[in-house]
């Protein structure tokens, strides 16, 4: 541990750190531009300028410069000030002063930075150089006259993201960052370049001059569009949900979000439920709440509980699911269910259906088997994770299914769940790699567990890990990738039928056959409503998609931005949302709707407050009181070995910016499906004519 | 500077080295270990450029597929130096330089010239900064050659020739050997070393 001297404090420090991070240890603060913890080192903005003793006498850039022992460090000294403040009088040369137009403007490190090295005017009497903006799709707005040429996108989209796509054309004053070739950024991520751009040469599309920065209210949540609960803020201006920045979390997502997670919500301004509906005649009426439940009351109250059934949607918070379950194990219905997509996940042991490595586990890995997955669209960040790792070198990665471009080589093993049985008695190659590995991870998707073998399949993956000694005391390699962000909360609560109950594909069934009368969907969307057939349907959610244009009675509920709620992401980590704005009109948080029908329907549940119901939580299931903790779950027989189908395993997510009520009522998200289908009609055109 | 993906320029449909130039590019990649075949990038790029005379936004793509890189590596680097052209030029390139030892030396008639000469087909031109080759000054690269120590008949000369098809002799258009004295060497004169 080299021992320094920085501004005259002595301190030890770890050996192979920069002299900037030196400094951050000490607590100082050492302006930049340039340097960002997450990519690799540039060097080229010259903002972090130190005196270092012994060394040349001039100043060095100190994010580049790593710590020796008996160093000395001056980061105040008239040589450092000056040095600094002489970069910024070169950026500043071209920066144009237009402050007062830029969205940046508020947040913007070289505003934050003129304020300590700036000088008050300028000694520049040339023109300012001008650049063309560029045209980087319907996320990113560009305004390159603004642009200093810390190349933190280039970076971003080279390394985090997998999409080289961004560079730096041209040279000295002519240098532009930029596709050259023009067309929309392909990145799922892309909505991080502009939380790294330092300042408004890229900013937020969607967003550009809807608000400043210090006018919005803050609140710190967990997002639902993924299964990966990446921690977020929600920007809120009055009832309106502005924007969403990603939260520092390591354990999670580092400090990336999805562009769905980033852009999706304005889907929460359109398409909402603010009022209760009730059919008459064929056509919804809007009600009061007390009609809608004397509607929910006259019917089920007639029905015998194994006529009655619910299912659960793919956003829900655990307070609601658990409401749910509570009811309808009042009225004695069995059948519930949780997974929309038909998952063969029964509950069983926690291991069973959680990401057991834990998503940073994945940084641990050093083989790494793909299943019936595509982790580019299923989760962005986590994807990003898995290229960080396969960057990080000697991690050999292989995919069984339909496997794109993921941003990082993946070896194609087979398409279905053959191939997979093929690998569990170690006929295939990879076998050995997987064998070989110290901490085999085992990421079994949607894609080859929401299918009629998934419970085989699940046995065979199970058998796999356990073959490979992948679930060990010291690490977990088996690795459930869910896409729906309350599927293990639900898991966890039981939300699975109960004895002689019926699963989704029995309650559709059951529905055409007549055999179920009421149908109680909680935000369940993702479900073929045309099977629902004359059963009353009750439909409590946030927004009019499919299961509310069949609905006989319309509950309104609360958006994960309009509740306070608990999440349980796929790797099993229990998470708290907090509500950012209130739910629209008369609309309430689903919790509390179903306790109000409860007691409507003679068969009050026993809370009152949130609290209570956290109580509940606890009580069901021990995992929710470790908030924000995540551990691997119990490890057991599950699965069962029976038939496999031959049908190649391909991902649940066939359109990555649509894939729930939120994102489907996006006019951004719509823009982005839009801006692609045109970027592969224009490739398509190329390859033709190509030949 | 070109920084962007040029419009008016003829479209290329397709790009391919001929086998010669194949040849070439795999000489060029073998000399780096395996897996750092991106290291011959400019060489690459330079050998494209001979065969199609510019370089064109197809080969630069095949140059990108050929040392599997992301074709924007390529543009980052076809854009940085000047020695790659981005748009069709004549079939010779006059560089003149016209940095101050050149200019002093009359590079403004040479550069007047040269413009005139110019007519996109046979001879293309362009402004360059010092080519380094000031003790015989004004100086004009020719394709690969520089022609040195030149005046407007001279040049006119040269370029004559270039017309008819020739190749004048490169280097000094004047009666000097390289960047030795006009009219022959005035020390060391003789070809053994004499101790007094």
């Amino acid at each position: 541990m080299p021992k320094i001297k920085i501004d005259g404090v002595e301190m030890e420090v770890p050996a192979g750190i920069t002299i900037l991070q030196a400094c951050e240890l000490a607590g100082l603060e050492i302006p930049r531009f340039c340097y960002h913890e997450r990519l690799s080192i540039a060097g080229n903005c010259r903002m972090c300028l130190v005196e270092v003793k012994p060394g040349p006498p001039k100043p060095q850039a100190s994010c580049a410069l790593p710590v020796a022992d008996k160093q000395e460090i001056f980061t105040t000294t008239p040589m450092v000030q000056k040095a600094r403040k002489g970069v910024m009088e070169f950026l500043l040369i071209n920066h144009p002063l237009d402050c007062p137009i830029c969205d940046q403007g508020g947040e913007c490190d070289l505003q934050d930075q003129a304020m300590g090295y700036g000088f008050d005017r300028s000694r520049f009497h040339e023109n300012k150089r001008a650049v063309p903006d560029k045209e980087l799709g319907p996320l990113v707005k560009t305004s390159m006259n603004r642009c200093i040429h810390c190349t933190r996108c280039i970076r971003f989209a080279t390394e985090v993201a997998g999409t080289e796509e961004l560079g730096a054309t041209g040279r000295g004053e002519s240098m532009e960052v930029t596709t050259y070739v023009e067309h929309a950024l392909t990145s799922e991520l892309s909505g991080n370049l502009v939380d790294l751009c330092p300042v408004g040469a890229l900013t937020s599309k969607p967003y550009a001059f809807e608000a400043r920065s210090w006018e919005l209210a803050k609140t710190e949540s967990v997002d639902v569009l993924d299964a990966l609960g990446s921690n977020i803020r929600i920007d809120t201006r009055g009832a309106q949900v502005m924007r969403v920045l990603p939260r520092l979390n390591d354990d999670v997502n580092e400090e990336w979000i999805s562009d769905k997670t980033r852009h999706a919500i304005d889907g929460l301004r359109y398409q909402r439920l603010d009022r209760p509906y009730v059919r008459k005649g064929g056509k919804l009426v809007e009600a009061t709440w007390d009609q809608a439940f004397t509607a929910i009351v006259d019917r089920l109250g007639k029905l015998e509980g194994s006529k009655i059934a619910a299912i659960a949607g793919d956003q829900c918070d655990a307070e609601s699911m658990l409401a749910l379950k509570d009811l309808m194990t009042a009225l004695g219905s069995p059948n519930i269910d949780c997974r929309q997509d038909g998952a063969k996940l029964e509950g069983g042991p926690r291991g069973s259906y959680i990401f057991n490595a834990g998503i940073r586990g994945i940084d641990q890995a050093d083989a790494i088997l793909l299943i019936g997955t595509n982790p580019r669209w299923e989760a962005p960040v986590l994807n990003a994770r898995i290229r960080k790792r396969y960057l990080h070198g000697g991690c050999p990665i292989a995919g069984i299914g339909l496997v794109d471009d993921l941003s990082y080589p993946v070896e194609r093993l087979g398409m279905g769940p053959a191939t997979l049985r093929e690998l569990v008695d170690g006929k295939l190659g990879f076998f050995e790699k997987l064998k070989a590995a110290k901490n085999p991870l085992i990421i079994l998707g949607m894609g080859a567990l929401a299918r009629s073998d998934g419970a085989a399949v699940l046995a065979l993956a199970r058998d796999l890990a356990d073959k490979l000694g992948a679930v060990r005391e010291d690490w977990n390699g088996f690795a459930v990738l869910h896409t729906a962000a309350a599927r293990v909360g639900g898991l966890d609560l039981g939300l699975v039928p109960g004895e002689g109950g019926r699963d989704v594909e029995g309650i559709l069934a059951g529905c055409e056959r007549g055999e179920i009368g009421a149908v109680y969907l909680l935000a369940a969307d993702e479900i073929d409503t045309k099977r629902l057939g004359k059963a009353f349907v009750i439909y409590q959610g946030h927004h009019g998609d499919a299961g509310a244009n069949r609905a006989d009675v319309v509950l309104p509920g609360a958006a994960y931005t309009e509740k306070p709620g608990t999440y349980v992401n796929t790797e099993g980590r229990v998470q708290l949302a907090r509500r950012a704005a209130y739910p629209p009109g008369d609309a309430r948080e689903d919790w509390a709707i179903l306790r109000a029908l409860s007691e409507r329907l003679g068969k009050t549940l026993p809370y009152d407050t949130l609290d209570q119901v956290r109580d509940r939580l606890i009580h069901i299931n021990k995992s929710f009181a470790a908030i924000d903790q995540q551990q691997a779950g119990g490890w057991g027989t599950f699965g069962a070995m029976g038939p496999i189908g031959d049908a190649m395993f391909a991902s649940p997510i066939g359109n990555f910016y649509m894939t729930c009520a939120i994102s489907r009522s996006s006019r951004t998200m719509a823009e982005c499906i839009a801006s692609r289908e045109e970027f592969a009609k224009r490739s398509l055109e190329r390859a033709r004519r190509m030949g | 500077m070109i920084t962007a993906d040029p419009v008016d320029v003829p479209y290329v449909e397709e790009f391919r080295f001929t086998p010669e130039y194949l040849e070439k590019v795999k000489a060029l990649i073998a000399n780096y270990p395996p897996g750092r075949q991106a290291s011959a990038v400019i060489g690459v790029l330079d050998l494209a450029q001979r065969q199609e005379g510019w370089l064109s936004r197809a080969a630069m793509d095949e140059v990108a597929k050929l040392l599997d890189m992301a074709p924007i590596r390529v543009y980052e680097i076809a854009t940085f130096y000047t020695m790659f052209q981005l748009k069709p030029k004549g079939k010779y390139l006059l560089q003149v330089c016209t940095t101050t030892p050149c200019w002093l030396r009359g590079s403004d008639a040479i550069m007047k010239a040269c413009q005139h000469a110019a007519d996109g087909e046979t001879f293309s031109v362009q402004e360059v900064e010092c080519l380094g080759a000031c003790v015989n000054a004004p100086v004009v690269q020719i394709n690969d050659d520089f022609y040195e120590d030149l005046d407007e008949a001279s040049l006119q000369k040269v370029l004559d020739a270039f017309k008819r098809g020739e190749t004048p002799k490169p280097g000094p258009q004047v009666d000097r050997q390289t960047s030795a004295p006009e009219g022959g060497p005035t020390t060391l004169t003789s070809a053994t070393l004499r101790s007094e």
